[in-house]
């Protein structure tokens, strides 16, 4: 069989046991996962615009916090049921990450990564003003309800917020996926390894840096109001300058510039602290680190790299 | 005859109301005959992780009841998890906890923000959420939250406490109010304007702001002296306390100077501030402070410090924070062996909201904790204490319900 066919098999069989997960495992487990496809969606939106357009970002948990506090505020104040707050939470991301692109144009490298890491140091405090607290709860934060199951399925909110989750999850790395292998992809791709050959080719570069870090920043948002309605909380103290560095770890671990990396990324950030914490109380983040230098040693290319390494062996094995 | 047939009764009453007793054992989950198992969440790591001590300290109270037989023979099984003090990692631990540990009940866990996170949770799966490490008004809520119980005198009856004292005292101050801009410095100032009542509007006559993230807050204090107030109510986190006290005597304001419990540190506060410069500081006093040498001698201060050689050697004995975890620890451990053997989440939710008059030793002689079915606030007594350069000289009687 040619490698196309067994990618379709392997995809095939992914799709099939993530539907199957949640009736296997607890509720608590259920919850777990259901935040590794959060973590999956917004690590693909930051792959787009650090791995593929190479614009490094250490300020996405702003944009998580936004895409959540969206979601809750409207389910909060608004009485908007969970789902309807997904485009209103992607549209307001795509516009502010696109705002923000336009002046982080003028930077590159380091420069862009303080930047945004501005953004991610700010957005606590942002988010505590006393002007805006009507709405945000300032250090309180918002509690929202867990929507029940639709239709009267028989099955758990937890089961069904998670499947609601994987079909979120899936219609985007579809989206994500098309996106790539066009010729946007091959756009953002040019920008980032020869900024000025790509003008030459007309690309539009500044309108392309700015679309990405829109479309980067949609990603998150979807992720972040997600990860709202999952946790059923959002207060300033969830979205620290943490997050978004425990991002950056996640797309680096995962394999830059790849789609599956995301979900491999996500499965770190979401187990690895709560390993590490298990093997130490007293300094779980010694462990942590451990950890990430093991896999950034041992796999250079991330565990996405990895995987196509294994899997192209075995294919010149058998074929 | 007549005796015998007594005796006869006597014992036949005796067996009938023993037989239900012991068939009255019931568990719960996290419950069995040899094994109590209890949750907690604690920053071990994060920006707050100094108050992880606090788990850690209840840790090895549990180890030395373990070492001494148990609660009533079964050992205490404490399973204290990391937060980081992040609300969404509160949320996944906690539901470890209750999912897959399946704890008797959550003790202890720590922070507002936190807590707040999973306070709908514990209250809708009905798991008693009890002496939570924050001194939140909203946890005494018994009507719409029925499992949970805070821990901490609240900020705003601590408020009230100072309210009360100027309106006897001094009932014609002229008061300024330094305090942080979030719910913890907002809960104090409720607190005392609603303690003051109707006075407040005239007796307050400045309230300046700082932010948490401020490097310094000199120029609130000479803002406040400008006011010509002569009285301060500081409500300050211990750095912003320091440096409150220090700037208002550097400054030549000599103000009657209310600081809060939250930085009545002697160790983290005044000895940085400068201990001459704290003479006749008011604050509340709860505890025993281990670094007090008023208490050196005191049984109960002796038993804490030979506790924590043996059980929790790499503790620092004047940390408040060692013997916050010892208490808590203390009173839980008392909650449960008033339990008896029904040990089902809702019998220990009932007792804990059934804390009748129970005194600590290592509490201020004379501070009574209470808990009733509408009443959750558990410590809601306190003393005045003035700062003499050494120690905290306590005032007047406790005050407080």
């Amino acid at each position: 069989m040619k490698a196309r066919s067994w990618k379709l098999i392997g995809l095939v069989v992914l799709v099939m046991g993530a539907v199957a997960l949640p009736f296997l495992v607890s509720n608590y487990r259920v919850f777990q996962f259901n935040m590794v496809l959060v973590y999956a969606i917004v690590l693909l939106g930051l792959n787009i615009l650090t791995g593929y357009n190479g614009q490094i970002s250490l300020g996405h948990g702003a944009f998580y916090a936004i895409g959540a506090y969206v979601a809750a505020i409207l389910m909060d104040l608004g009485g908007w049921p969970y789902w309807a707050t997904l485009p209103v939470a992607a549209i307001v991301c795509f516009v502010s990450g696109f705002l923000f692109g336009l002046p982080a144009l003028r930077l590159r490298g380091h420069y862009l990564a303080l930047a945004t890491f501005a953004l991610a140091v700010a957005m606590p405090q942002l988010l505590k003003y006393k002007r805006i607290e009507q709405w945000t709860g300032g250090v309180q934060g918002i509690v929202i309800l867990k929507p029940d199951p639709p239709f009267g399925l028989k099955i758990t909110p937890d089961q069904w917020l998670y499947l609601f989750t994987l079909a979120i999850a899936i219609v985007m790395f579809v989206i994500g996926w098309n996106l790539l292998r066009g010729r946007v992809g091959r756009a953002m791709i040019a920008i980032r390894d020869n900024p000025i050959a790509a003008e030459a080719m007309g690309v539009n570069s500044a309108l392309y840096k700015s679309t990405t870090f829109g479309v980067s920043a949609l990603y998150t948002g979807i992720g972040g109001a997600l990860g709202a309605i999952v946790v059923q909380f959002v207060a300033p103290d969830s979205f620290t300058a943490g997050l978004s560095i425990n991002l950056l770890v996640g797309i680096v671990i995962g394999g830059v510039a790849s789609i599956s990396g995301a979900i491999y990324g996500a499965l770190f950030i979401q187990f690895i602290p709560n390993f590490a914490d298990q093997i130490s109380k007293a300094a779980p983040w010694a462990i942590y680190g451990a950890f990430l230098l093991a896999f950034v040693y041992l796999m250079p290319t991330g565990m996405a790299g990895l995987v196509r390494l294994i899997g192209s062996r075995l294919l010149r094995r058998s074929g | 005859m007549f005796v015998k047939r007594i005796l006869l009764a006597g014992l036949v009453l005796i067996f009938t109301s023993a037989i239900p007793a012991w068939a009255q054992k019931k568990y719960g989950p996290g419950a069995t005959d040899t094994e109590i198992k209890i949750g907690q969440t604690m920053p071990y790591s994060g920006p707050a992780s100094a108050y992880g001590t606090i788990g850690k300290a209840s840790a090895a109270y549990f180890e030395m009841i373990n070492a001494q037989g148990g609660v009533n023979g079964r050992k205490i099984k404490f399973i204290s998890l990391d937060d980081g003090y992040s609300p969404p990692r509160t949320v996944e631990q906690v539901r470890k906890l209750v999912e897959e540990e399946q704890v008797l009940l959550l003790f202890g866990t720590l922070g507002t923000p936190t807590n707040t996170a999973i306070h709908k949770y514990v209250n809708a799966k009905q798991i008693p959420h009890i002496l939570l490490n924050t001194g939140a008004t909203k946890w005494g809520d018994p009507k719409n939250f029925p499992w949970t119980i805070g821990w901490n005198l609240s900020y705003q009856a601590e408020g009230r406490i100072y309210a009360n004292y100027l309106l006897e005292t001094k009932p014609d101050a002229k008061i300024a109010v330094l305090y942080q801009n979030d719910d913890y410095g907002k809960d104090y100032l409720k607190g005392l304007k609603d303690g003051l009542g109707d006075k407040a509007a005239k007796m307050i006559v400045a309230e300046v702001t700082y932010e948490v993230t401020d490097t310094t807050i000199d120029s609130q204090i000479v803002t406040l002296q400008g006011s010509g107030a002569d009285t301060l109510v500081d409500i300050t986190t211990p750095k912003f306390a320091a440096q409150a006290i220090r700037k208002s005597v550097d400054i030549g304001w000599k103000p009657l100077h209310i600081l809060n419990n939250v930085s009545s540190s002697v160790g983290a506060v005044l000895t940085p501030a400068g201990l001459d410069k704290s003479v006749g500081l008011i604050t509340t006093v709860y505890y025993k402070d281990p670094a007090d040498p008023q208490w050196k001698n005191d049984p109960a201060m002796k038993e804490y410090l030979a506790w924590i050689r043996q059980y929790y050697p790499d503790g620092n004995p004047i940390d408040i924070f060692n013997l916050v975890g010892y208490l808590q620890a203390q009173l839980l451990v008392q909650v449960l062996k008033q339990s008896g053997d029904n040990l089902t989440r809702e019998n220990v939710m009932k007792q804990a909201a059934n804390i009748k008059d129970a005194q600590l030793p290592l509490m201020l002689p004379g501070i009574k904790l209470n808990t009733s079915p509408d009443d959750y606030f558990l410590i809601e007594q306190a003393q005045l204490g003035r700062f003499d350069g050494k120690e905290w000289k306590l005032l007047g009687k406790v005050l407080g319900r």
